[in-house]
Protein backbone atom coordinates (compact mmCIF):
# COMPACT_ATOMS: atom_id res chain seq x y z
CA UNK A 1 0.00 0.00 0.00
CA UNK A 2 2.79 2.35 0.92
CA UNK A 3 4.40 1.62 -2.45
CA UNK A 4 1.20 2.52 -4.28
CA UNK A 5 0.87 5.82 -2.44
CA UNK A 6 4.49 6.75 -3.09
CA UNK A 7 4.24 5.87 -6.77
CA UNK A 8 0.95 7.76 -7.14
CA UNK A 9 2.50 10.73 -5.36
CA UNK A 10 5.37 10.73 -7.82
CA UNK A 11 3.08 10.88 -10.82
CA UNK A 12 0.84 13.56 -9.32
CA UNK A 13 3.95 15.65 -8.65
CA UNK A 14 5.20 15.09 -12.18
CA UNK A 15 1.91 16.28 -13.64
CA UNK A 16 1.90 19.26 -11.29
CA UNK A 17 5.40 20.20 -12.38
CA UNK A 18 4.27 19.94 -15.98
CA UNK A 19 1.31 22.22 -15.26
CA UNK A 20 3.60 24.71 -13.51
CA UNK A 21 5.90 24.80 -16.52
CA UNK A 22 2.92 25.49 -18.76
CA UNK A 23 1.66 28.19 -16.39
CA UNK A 24 5.09 29.82 -16.32
CA UNK A 25 4.62 30.38 -20.05
CA UNK A 26 8.24 29.64 -20.94
CA UNK A 27 7.27 27.87 -24.14
CA UNK A 28 4.28 28.64 -26.28
CA UNK A 29 1.20 26.48 -25.78
CA UNK A 30 1.69 25.17 -29.31
CA UNK A 31 4.90 23.47 -28.22
CA UNK A 32 3.91 22.50 -24.68
CA UNK A 33 0.21 21.89 -24.17
CA UNK A 34 -1.17 21.70 -20.66
CA UNK A 35 -1.91 18.33 -19.08
CA UNK A 36 -5.55 19.28 -19.22
CA UNK A 37 -5.61 19.76 -23.00
CA UNK A 38 -3.81 16.43 -23.46
CA UNK A 39 -6.39 14.80 -21.22
CA UNK A 40 -9.15 16.54 -23.18
CA UNK A 41 -7.76 15.13 -26.44
CA UNK A 42 -7.47 11.67 -24.88
CA UNK A 43 -11.08 11.73 -23.69
CA UNK A 44 -12.33 13.03 -27.02
CA UNK A 45 -10.38 10.48 -29.03
CA UNK A 46 -11.55 7.74 -26.70
CA UNK A 47 -15.14 8.88 -27.10
CA UNK A 48 -15.12 9.05 -30.90
CA UNK A 49 -13.31 5.72 -31.05
CA UNK A 50 -10.35 6.93 -33.11
CA UNK A 51 -7.81 6.22 -30.38
CA UNK A 52 -9.07 2.76 -29.50
CA UNK A 53 -9.36 1.95 -33.19
CA UNK A 54 -5.78 2.99 -33.85
CA UNK A 55 -4.53 1.18 -30.75
CA UNK A 56 -6.31 -1.96 -31.87
CA UNK A 57 -4.88 -1.76 -35.41
CA UNK A 58 -1.38 -1.35 -34.03
CA UNK A 59 -1.71 -4.07 -31.39
CA UNK A 60 -3.14 -6.50 -33.92
CA UNK A 61 -0.25 -5.89 -36.32
CA UNK A 62 2.23 -6.23 -33.50
CA UNK A 63 0.80 -9.42 -32.02
CA UNK A 64 0.41 -11.11 -35.41
CA UNK A 65 3.90 -10.15 -36.56
CA UNK A 66 5.46 -11.06 -33.25
CA UNK A 67 3.69 -14.41 -33.12
CA UNK A 68 4.91 -15.26 -36.61
CA UNK A 69 8.41 -14.11 -35.64
CA UNK A 70 8.32 -16.49 -32.66
CA UNK A 71 6.89 -19.38 -34.64
CA UNK A 72 9.67 -19.08 -37.20
CA UNK A 73 12.44 -17.93 -34.87
CA UNK A 74 12.16 -20.59 -32.16
CA UNK A 75 12.47 -23.69 -34.35
CA UNK A 76 15.14 -22.04 -36.51
CA UNK A 77 17.05 -21.21 -33.33
CA UNK A 78 16.80 -24.83 -32.17
CA UNK A 79 18.03 -26.07 -35.55
CA UNK A 80 20.86 -23.56 -35.54
CA UNK A 81 21.95 -24.71 -32.11
CA UNK A 82 21.83 -28.34 -33.12
CA UNK A 83 23.34 -28.49 -36.60
CA UNK A 84 26.63 -27.02 -37.71
CA UNK A 85 25.34 -26.46 -41.23
CA UNK A 86 22.50 -24.27 -39.92
CA UNK A 87 24.92 -22.38 -37.72
CA UNK A 88 27.18 -21.62 -40.67
CA UNK A 89 24.29 -20.44 -42.82
CA UNK A 90 21.12 -19.29 -41.05
CA UNK A 91 23.09 -18.41 -37.93
CA UNK A 92 25.35 -16.07 -39.85
CA UNK A 93 22.42 -14.50 -41.67
CA UNK A 94 20.63 -13.95 -38.36
CA UNK A 95 23.68 -12.36 -36.79
CA UNK A 96 24.02 -9.98 -39.72
CA UNK A 97 20.37 -9.07 -40.05
CA UNK A 98 19.97 -8.56 -36.31
CA UNK A 99 22.30 -5.59 -36.58
CA UNK A 100 20.21 -4.10 -39.39
CA UNK A 101 17.85 -1.45 -37.95
CA UNK A 102 14.44 -2.82 -38.83
CA UNK A 103 13.21 0.46 -40.34
CA UNK A 104 15.61 -0.38 -43.17
CA UNK A 105 13.19 -3.13 -44.19
CA UNK A 106 10.42 -0.63 -44.93
CA UNK A 107 11.46 0.44 -48.46
CA UNK A 108 11.86 -3.19 -49.45
CA UNK A 109 8.56 -4.17 -47.88
CA UNK A 110 6.74 -1.38 -49.69
CA UNK A 111 8.19 -2.28 -53.06
CA UNK A 112 7.53 -5.96 -52.64
CA UNK A 113 4.18 -5.89 -50.95
CA UNK A 114 2.80 -2.42 -51.64
CA UNK A 115 0.96 -0.36 -49.06
CA UNK A 116 -0.70 -3.34 -47.44
CA UNK A 117 -1.01 -5.00 -44.05
CA UNK A 118 1.43 -7.60 -45.32
CA UNK A 119 4.10 -4.95 -45.63
CA UNK A 120 3.57 -3.96 -41.99
CA UNK A 121 3.63 -7.56 -40.86
CA UNK A 122 6.78 -8.16 -42.82
CA UNK A 123 8.56 -5.32 -41.06
CA UNK A 124 7.47 -6.53 -37.62
CA UNK A 125 8.52 -10.09 -38.38
CA UNK A 126 11.93 -8.98 -39.61
CA UNK A 127 12.26 -6.85 -36.49
CA UNK A 128 11.63 -9.67 -34.03
CA UNK A 129 12.65 -12.86 -35.81
CA UNK A 130 16.42 -12.56 -35.64
CA UNK A 131 16.80 -11.72 -31.99
CA UNK A 132 14.41 -14.53 -31.05
CA UNK A 133 16.43 -16.91 -33.20
CA UNK A 134 19.75 -15.85 -31.72
CA UNK A 135 18.50 -15.97 -28.15
CA UNK A 136 17.12 -19.46 -28.68
CA UNK A 137 20.38 -20.64 -30.14
CA UNK A 138 22.41 -19.10 -27.32
CA UNK A 139 20.08 -20.58 -24.73
CA UNK A 140 20.34 -24.09 -26.10
CA UNK A 141 24.07 -23.95 -26.63
CA UNK A 142 24.92 -22.61 -23.19
CA UNK A 143 22.65 -25.08 -21.43
CA UNK A 144 24.68 -27.53 -19.30
CA UNK A 145 24.97 -30.81 -21.24
CA UNK A 146 24.60 -32.70 -17.99
CA UNK A 147 20.83 -32.07 -18.06
CA UNK A 148 20.48 -33.91 -21.34
CA UNK A 149 22.69 -36.76 -20.16
CA UNK A 150 20.72 -37.09 -16.94
CA UNK A 151 17.46 -37.08 -18.88
CA UNK A 152 18.76 -39.76 -21.24
CA UNK A 153 19.59 -42.08 -18.37
CA UNK A 154 16.01 -41.67 -17.19
CA UNK A 155 14.69 -42.77 -20.55
CA UNK A 156 14.10 -39.44 -22.28
CA UNK A 157 14.66 -39.48 -26.04
CA UNK A 158 14.16 -37.27 -29.10
CA UNK A 159 11.17 -34.97 -28.95
CA UNK A 160 10.66 -35.59 -25.23
CA UNK A 161 14.20 -34.37 -24.55
CA UNK A 162 13.64 -31.27 -26.66
CA UNK A 163 10.32 -30.35 -25.08
CA UNK A 164 10.90 -31.39 -21.48
CA UNK A 165 14.60 -30.70 -21.03
CA UNK A 166 16.29 -28.51 -23.64
CA UNK A 167 13.53 -25.91 -23.97
CA UNK A 168 12.88 -25.45 -20.25
CA UNK A 169 16.62 -25.48 -19.54
CA UNK A 170 17.06 -22.60 -21.99
CA UNK A 171 14.15 -20.67 -20.54
CA UNK A 172 16.16 -17.80 -19.02
CA UNK A 173 17.66 -17.05 -22.43
CA UNK A 174 14.40 -17.63 -24.24
CA UNK A 175 12.54 -15.13 -22.09
CA UNK A 176 15.14 -12.42 -22.47
CA UNK A 177 15.33 -13.12 -26.20
CA UNK A 178 11.57 -12.96 -26.55
CA UNK A 179 11.54 -9.72 -24.65
CA UNK A 180 14.19 -8.26 -26.87
CA UNK A 181 12.30 -9.51 -29.92
CA UNK A 182 9.18 -7.81 -28.62
CA UNK A 183 11.01 -4.53 -28.11
CA UNK A 184 12.44 -4.65 -31.62
CA UNK A 185 9.05 -5.53 -33.10
CA UNK A 186 7.43 -2.62 -31.29
CA UNK A 187 10.06 -0.15 -32.43
CA UNK A 188 10.01 -1.30 -36.01
CA UNK A 189 6.24 -1.14 -36.22
CA UNK A 190 6.13 2.39 -34.83
CA UNK A 191 8.80 3.49 -37.27
CA UNK A 192 6.93 1.88 -40.15
CA UNK A 193 3.60 3.41 -39.14
CA UNK A 194 5.04 6.88 -38.86
CA UNK A 195 6.94 6.50 -42.09
CA UNK A 196 4.20 5.18 -44.34
CA UNK A 197 0.45 5.45 -44.38
CA UNK A 198 -1.24 2.15 -44.98
CA UNK A 199 -4.77 2.58 -46.17
CA UNK A 200 -5.99 -0.70 -44.69
CA UNK A 201 -5.76 0.63 -41.16
CA UNK A 202 -4.73 3.68 -39.16
CA UNK A 203 -2.39 2.74 -36.34
CA UNK A 204 -1.00 4.76 -33.46
CA UNK A 205 2.04 5.66 -35.52
CA UNK A 206 -0.17 7.29 -38.12
CA UNK A 207 -2.10 9.12 -35.44
CA UNK A 208 1.20 10.44 -34.14
CA UNK A 209 2.27 11.41 -37.63
CA UNK A 210 -0.94 13.37 -38.27
CA UNK A 211 -0.57 15.05 -34.93
CA UNK A 212 2.68 16.46 -36.22
CA UNK A 213 1.21 17.43 -39.60
CA UNK A 214 -1.60 19.30 -37.87
CA UNK A 215 0.69 20.82 -35.25
CA UNK A 216 -1.60 19.26 -32.69
CA UNK A 217 0.86 18.91 -29.85
CA UNK A 218 -1.78 17.63 -27.45
CA UNK A 219 -2.42 14.76 -29.87
CA UNK A 220 1.31 14.03 -30.24
CA UNK A 221 1.87 13.83 -26.50
CA UNK A 222 -1.32 11.90 -25.86
CA UNK A 223 -0.49 9.28 -28.49
CA UNK A 224 3.03 8.96 -27.11
CA UNK A 225 1.55 8.35 -23.68
CA UNK A 226 -0.68 5.63 -25.10
CA UNK A 227 2.29 3.99 -26.83
CA UNK A 228 4.21 3.97 -23.56
CA UNK A 229 1.19 2.53 -21.77
CA UNK A 230 0.82 -0.31 -24.27
CA UNK A 231 4.51 -1.10 -23.91
CA UNK A 232 4.16 -1.21 -20.13
CA UNK A 233 1.06 -3.37 -20.31
CA UNK A 234 2.72 -5.80 -22.70
CA UNK A 235 5.65 -6.11 -20.33
CA UNK A 236 3.37 -6.77 -17.36
CA UNK A 237 1.07 -9.19 -19.17
CA UNK A 238 3.45 -11.05 -21.47
CA UNK A 239 6.75 -11.14 -19.64
CA UNK A 240 6.32 -10.45 -15.94
CA UNK A 241 4.76 -13.85 -15.25
CA UNK A 242 7.73 -15.60 -16.88
CA UNK A 243 10.22 -13.47 -15.07
CA UNK A 244 8.48 -14.09 -11.77
CA UNK A 245 8.59 -17.81 -12.49
CA UNK A 246 12.32 -17.65 -13.26
CA UNK A 247 13.03 -15.71 -10.09
CA UNK A 248 11.02 -18.05 -7.92
CA UNK A 249 12.07 -21.35 -9.46
CA UNK A 250 15.63 -20.77 -10.54
CA UNK A 251 16.48 -18.10 -8.02
CA UNK A 252 17.56 -15.85 -10.87
CA UNK A 253 17.49 -12.11 -10.55
CA UNK A 254 16.74 -11.54 -14.21
CA UNK B 1 1.45 -48.53 1.82
CA UNK B 2 -0.66 -49.64 -1.12
CA UNK B 3 -0.19 -53.02 -2.74
CA UNK B 4 0.67 -51.39 -6.05
CA UNK B 5 3.50 -49.54 -4.36
CA UNK B 6 4.69 -52.67 -2.59
CA UNK B 7 4.68 -54.63 -5.83
CA UNK B 8 6.58 -51.84 -7.55
CA UNK B 9 9.20 -51.75 -4.81
CA UNK B 10 9.66 -55.52 -4.69
CA UNK B 11 10.13 -55.78 -8.41
CA UNK B 12 13.93 -55.87 -8.68
CA UNK B 13 15.19 -58.73 -10.81
CA UNK B 14 18.76 -59.93 -10.12
CA UNK B 15 21.53 -58.47 -12.20
CA UNK B 16 25.06 -59.25 -13.02
CA UNK B 17 27.17 -56.56 -14.54
CA UNK B 18 30.06 -57.69 -16.71
CA UNK B 19 32.69 -55.58 -18.41
CA UNK B 20 34.71 -57.51 -20.90
CA UNK B 21 37.87 -55.96 -22.33
CA UNK B 22 36.46 -52.45 -22.44
CA UNK B 23 38.68 -49.95 -24.23
CA UNK B 24 38.00 -46.27 -24.78
CA UNK B 25 40.30 -43.69 -26.30
CA UNK B 26 39.69 -39.96 -26.58
CA UNK B 27 41.42 -38.07 -29.34
CA UNK B 28 41.97 -34.39 -28.99
CA UNK B 29 43.90 -32.24 -31.44
CA UNK B 30 47.07 -32.47 -29.45
CA UNK B 31 46.95 -35.81 -27.72
CA UNK B 32 45.45 -39.24 -27.55
CA UNK B 33 44.14 -40.20 -24.12
CA UNK B 34 43.74 -43.88 -23.43
CA UNK B 35 40.98 -43.46 -20.85
CA UNK B 36 40.32 -47.18 -20.52
CA UNK B 37 42.37 -50.06 -21.79
CA UNK B 38 41.19 -53.62 -21.71
CA UNK B 39 39.19 -53.28 -18.50
CA UNK B 40 37.39 -56.42 -17.41
CA UNK B 41 35.41 -56.74 -14.22
CA UNK B 42 32.30 -58.23 -12.78
CA UNK B 43 29.81 -56.85 -10.31
CA UNK B 44 27.43 -59.25 -8.63
CA UNK B 45 23.80 -58.80 -7.77
CA UNK B 46 23.42 -56.47 -4.82
CA UNK B 47 27.10 -55.77 -4.60
CA UNK B 48 28.52 -52.36 -3.76
CA UNK B 49 31.67 -51.75 -5.75
CA UNK B 50 33.79 -48.64 -5.43
CA UNK B 51 36.17 -47.42 -8.12
CA UNK B 52 39.06 -45.39 -6.72
CA UNK B 53 41.90 -43.63 -8.44
CA UNK B 54 43.46 -40.26 -9.05
CA UNK B 55 41.82 -37.91 -11.50
CA UNK B 56 42.30 -38.94 -15.09
CA UNK B 57 42.32 -42.66 -14.42
CA UNK B 58 39.16 -43.17 -16.42
CA UNK B 59 36.80 -43.96 -13.57
CA UNK B 60 34.12 -41.53 -14.73
CA UNK B 61 34.50 -42.81 -18.29
CA UNK B 62 34.03 -46.33 -17.01
CA UNK B 63 30.82 -45.28 -15.30
CA UNK B 64 29.58 -43.52 -18.43
CA UNK B 65 30.27 -46.61 -20.49
CA UNK B 66 28.24 -48.74 -18.08
CA UNK B 67 25.49 -46.11 -18.16
CA UNK B 68 25.46 -46.31 -21.95
CA UNK B 69 26.25 -42.61 -22.27
CA UNK B 70 29.51 -43.38 -24.03
CA UNK B 71 30.27 -46.18 -26.44
CA UNK B 72 33.47 -48.14 -25.86
CA UNK B 73 35.87 -48.45 -28.80
CA UNK B 74 36.40 -52.09 -27.94
CA UNK B 75 35.00 -54.68 -25.58
CA UNK B 76 31.52 -55.17 -24.26
CA UNK B 77 29.36 -54.24 -21.31
CA UNK B 78 26.80 -56.87 -20.40
CA UNK B 79 23.87 -56.64 -18.02
CA UNK B 80 22.62 -60.15 -17.41
CA UNK B 81 24.32 -61.24 -20.58
CA UNK B 82 22.67 -58.55 -22.70
CA UNK B 83 24.99 -55.97 -24.24
CA UNK B 84 24.50 -52.33 -23.27
CA UNK B 85 24.14 -50.01 -26.24
CA UNK B 86 22.36 -46.99 -24.79
CA UNK B 87 21.19 -45.54 -21.48
CA UNK B 88 18.41 -47.45 -19.82
CA UNK B 89 16.20 -47.20 -16.80
CA UNK B 90 17.79 -50.33 -15.34
CA UNK B 91 20.97 -48.31 -14.80
CA UNK B 92 20.41 -44.93 -13.16
CA UNK B 93 23.16 -42.38 -12.68
CA UNK B 94 23.74 -39.96 -9.84
CA UNK B 95 26.07 -37.34 -11.25
CA UNK B 96 29.03 -35.35 -9.97
CA UNK B 97 27.24 -32.07 -10.18
CA UNK B 98 23.73 -32.53 -8.98
CA UNK B 99 22.28 -32.33 -12.49
CA UNK B 100 18.92 -31.66 -10.91
CA UNK B 101 16.57 -29.72 -13.18
CA UNK B 102 16.19 -26.15 -11.89
CA UNK B 103 12.93 -25.64 -13.80
CA UNK B 104 11.20 -28.31 -11.73
CA UNK B 105 10.61 -28.43 -8.00
CA UNK B 106 11.80 -31.32 -5.81
CA UNK B 107 8.76 -33.43 -6.60
CA UNK B 108 9.00 -32.65 -10.31
CA UNK B 109 12.58 -33.83 -10.36
CA UNK B 110 11.82 -37.11 -8.62
CA UNK B 111 8.83 -37.65 -10.91
CA UNK B 112 10.77 -36.98 -14.11
CA UNK B 113 12.09 -40.50 -14.54
CA UNK B 114 8.93 -42.07 -13.14
CA UNK B 115 6.80 -40.31 -15.74
CA UNK B 116 8.84 -42.01 -18.44
CA UNK B 117 8.30 -45.40 -16.88
CA UNK B 118 5.37 -47.21 -18.47
CA UNK B 119 2.75 -49.36 -16.74
CA UNK B 120 2.26 -47.07 -13.76
CA UNK B 121 -0.73 -44.89 -13.03
CA UNK B 122 -0.15 -41.26 -12.10
CA UNK B 123 -1.21 -42.16 -8.60
CA UNK B 124 1.40 -44.91 -8.37
CA UNK B 125 4.05 -42.51 -9.57
CA UNK B 126 3.12 -39.93 -6.97
CA UNK B 127 3.14 -42.55 -4.26
CA UNK B 128 6.53 -43.94 -5.30
CA UNK B 129 8.01 -40.44 -5.41
CA UNK B 130 6.65 -39.66 -1.95
CA UNK B 131 8.05 -42.95 -0.67
CA UNK B 132 11.58 -42.07 -1.76
CA UNK B 133 11.32 -38.48 -0.56
CA UNK B 134 10.36 -39.86 2.83
CA UNK B 135 13.24 -42.31 2.69
CA UNK B 136 15.78 -39.54 2.19
CA UNK B 137 14.05 -37.40 4.78
CA UNK B 138 12.90 -34.63 2.48
CA UNK B 139 9.15 -35.22 2.54
CA UNK B 140 8.72 -31.75 4.01
CA UNK B 141 10.41 -30.21 0.98
CA UNK B 142 8.26 -31.74 -1.74
CA UNK B 143 7.57 -28.43 -3.41
CA UNK B 144 10.77 -26.61 -2.60
CA UNK B 145 12.75 -25.14 -5.48
CA UNK B 146 16.15 -26.61 -6.18
CA UNK B 147 18.02 -23.36 -5.57
CA UNK B 148 16.60 -23.19 -2.06
CA UNK B 149 18.22 -26.46 -1.00
CA UNK B 150 21.63 -26.93 0.60
CA UNK B 151 24.28 -29.00 -1.17
CA UNK B 152 23.53 -32.06 0.94
CA UNK B 153 19.79 -31.78 0.36
CA UNK B 154 20.36 -31.45 -3.38
CA UNK B 155 22.32 -34.68 -3.44
CA UNK B 156 19.60 -36.38 -1.42
CA UNK B 157 17.07 -35.32 -4.03
CA UNK B 158 19.42 -36.57 -6.75
CA UNK B 159 19.59 -39.89 -4.92
CA UNK B 160 15.81 -40.09 -4.67
CA UNK B 161 15.52 -39.21 -8.35
CA UNK B 162 17.93 -41.98 -9.28
CA UNK B 163 16.22 -44.53 -7.02
CA UNK B 164 12.65 -43.68 -7.98
CA UNK B 165 12.42 -45.57 -11.29
CA UNK B 166 13.66 -48.60 -9.33
CA UNK B 167 16.83 -49.29 -11.30
CA UNK B 168 18.71 -52.53 -10.87
CA UNK B 169 22.05 -50.79 -10.99
CA UNK B 170 22.85 -47.46 -9.39
CA UNK B 171 25.85 -45.63 -10.82
CA UNK B 172 27.21 -42.91 -8.57
CA UNK B 173 29.81 -40.50 -9.89
CA UNK B 174 31.56 -38.75 -6.98
CA UNK B 175 28.19 -37.74 -5.59
CA UNK B 176 29.57 -36.32 -2.35
CA UNK B 177 32.70 -34.64 -3.69
CA UNK B 178 31.41 -31.10 -3.32
CA UNK B 179 29.93 -31.48 0.17
CA UNK B 180 31.39 -30.50 3.52
CA UNK B 181 32.71 -33.27 5.79
CA UNK B 182 29.80 -33.29 8.24
CA UNK B 183 27.12 -33.46 5.56
CA UNK B 184 29.12 -36.16 3.84
CA UNK B 185 29.29 -38.32 6.94
CA UNK B 186 25.56 -38.00 7.39
CA UNK B 187 25.04 -39.12 3.82
CA UNK B 188 27.33 -42.14 4.26
CA UNK B 189 24.94 -43.29 6.96
CA UNK B 190 21.92 -42.63 4.77
CA UNK B 191 23.34 -44.35 1.72
CA UNK B 192 24.23 -47.43 3.74
CA UNK B 193 20.79 -47.56 5.31
CA UNK B 194 19.10 -47.21 1.94
CA UNK B 195 21.40 -49.76 0.36
CA UNK B 196 20.66 -52.26 3.12
CA UNK B 197 16.96 -51.66 2.59
CA UNK B 198 16.82 -51.62 -1.21
CA UNK B 199 19.81 -53.84 -2.12
CA UNK B 200 20.76 -52.18 -5.36
CA UNK B 201 23.82 -53.14 -7.29
CA UNK B 202 26.00 -50.07 -6.94
CA UNK B 203 29.05 -48.85 -8.81
CA UNK B 204 30.44 -45.88 -6.95
CA UNK B 205 33.21 -43.65 -8.26
CA UNK B 206 35.30 -41.57 -5.87
CA UNK B 207 38.82 -40.34 -5.26
CA UNK B 208 38.28 -40.53 -1.53
CA UNK B 209 39.81 -43.81 -0.32
CA UNK B 210 38.17 -43.72 3.10
CA UNK B 211 34.78 -43.13 1.53
CA UNK B 212 35.32 -46.11 -0.75
CA UNK B 213 36.32 -48.36 2.15
CA UNK B 214 33.32 -47.18 4.14
CA UNK B 215 30.76 -47.89 1.46
CA UNK B 216 32.06 -50.71 -0.72
CA UNK B 217 32.01 -54.48 -0.56
CA UNK B 218 34.91 -54.28 -2.92
CA UNK B 219 37.24 -51.43 -3.79
CA UNK B 220 38.85 -51.45 -7.21
CA UNK B 221 41.97 -49.39 -7.69
CA UNK B 222 42.33 -47.73 -11.06
CA UNK B 223 45.49 -46.29 -12.58
CA UNK B 224 45.73 -43.75 -15.37
CA UNK B 225 47.36 -43.71 -18.79
CA UNK B 226 46.13 -46.12 -19.83
CA UNK B 227 43.14 -46.34 -17.49
CA UNK B 228 42.92 -49.84 -16.01
CA UNK B 229 42.20 -51.77 -12.84
CA UNK B 230 45.41 -52.50 -10.94
CA UNK B 231 44.28 -53.92 -7.65
CA UNK B 232 41.25 -55.12 -5.80
CA UNK B 233 40.42 -54.97 -2.09
CA UNK B 234 37.63 -56.81 -0.38
CA UNK B 235 36.24 -54.95 2.63
CA UNK B 236 35.02 -57.49 5.18
CA UNK B 237 33.43 -55.23 7.74
CA UNK B 238 29.91 -55.40 9.12
CA UNK B 239 27.47 -52.64 8.22
CA UNK B 240 26.59 -49.99 8.96
CA UNK B 241 30.18 -48.84 9.00
CA UNK B 242 31.49 -45.75 10.68
CA UNK B 243 33.86 -43.75 8.52
CA UNK B 244 35.93 -42.86 11.60
CA UNK B 245 36.36 -46.39 12.94
CA UNK B 246 39.82 -47.87 13.42
CA UNK B 247 39.16 -51.08 11.53
CA UNK B 248 38.08 -49.05 8.54
CA UNK B 249 41.21 -46.94 8.82
CA UNK B 250 43.33 -50.10 8.43
CA UNK B 251 41.69 -50.81 5.11
CA UNK B 252 41.98 -47.29 3.84
CA UNK B 253 45.64 -47.15 4.89
CA UNK B 254 46.35 -50.31 2.95
CA UNK B 255 44.57 -48.99 -0.12
CA UNK B 256 46.31 -45.63 0.10
CA UNK B 257 49.69 -47.31 0.48
CA UNK B 258 49.05 -49.34 -2.61
CA UNK B 259 47.87 -46.29 -4.53
CA UNK B 260 50.94 -44.30 -3.51
CA UNK B 261 53.31 -47.17 -4.17
CA UNK B 262 51.93 -47.47 -7.60
CA UNK B 263 52.29 -43.83 -8.52
CA UNK B 264 55.86 -43.75 -7.11
CA UNK B 265 56.80 -46.76 -9.23
CA UNK B 266 55.49 -44.92 -12.16
CA UNK B 267 57.47 -41.78 -11.41
CA UNK B 268 60.67 -43.85 -11.06
CA UNK B 269 59.93 -45.63 -14.30
CA UNK B 270 59.43 -42.36 -16.08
Amino acid sequence: MKRVILAAGFFVLAILAWQLLVAANVWSAVLLPSPLSVARYLLGALADGSLLGAAWVTTRRLLAGYAIGLIIGLPLGLLTAQFQIFRDTIGLVALGLQTLPSICWVPLALLWLGQTESAMLFVVIMGSLWSVLIATETGVRTMPVIYVRAARTMGSRGMHTWLKVILPASLPFLVSGMKQGWAFAWRSLMAAEIYVTILTGFGLGQLLHYGRELHAMDQVIAVMLVIVLIGLLADKILFSPWERFLRRRWGLTA
Amino acid sequence: MSTALQAELRNIPPVKLVLDGVTKTFRTKRAKVRALENVSLQVNEGEYVCLVGQSGCGKTTLLNVIAGLEKPDGGRVLVDGKPVSQPGRDRMVMFQETALFPWLDVMGNVLFGLKLKPNLTDNDRLEVAKFYLRMIGLDKFTHANIHELSGGMKQRVALARALAPNPRVLLMDEPFGALDALTREQLYGDVQAIWLKRRKTVVFVTHNVREAACLGDRVLLLAPEPGRVIEEFRIDLPRPRDINSVSLAEYSTAITRSLKGYSEDREVAE
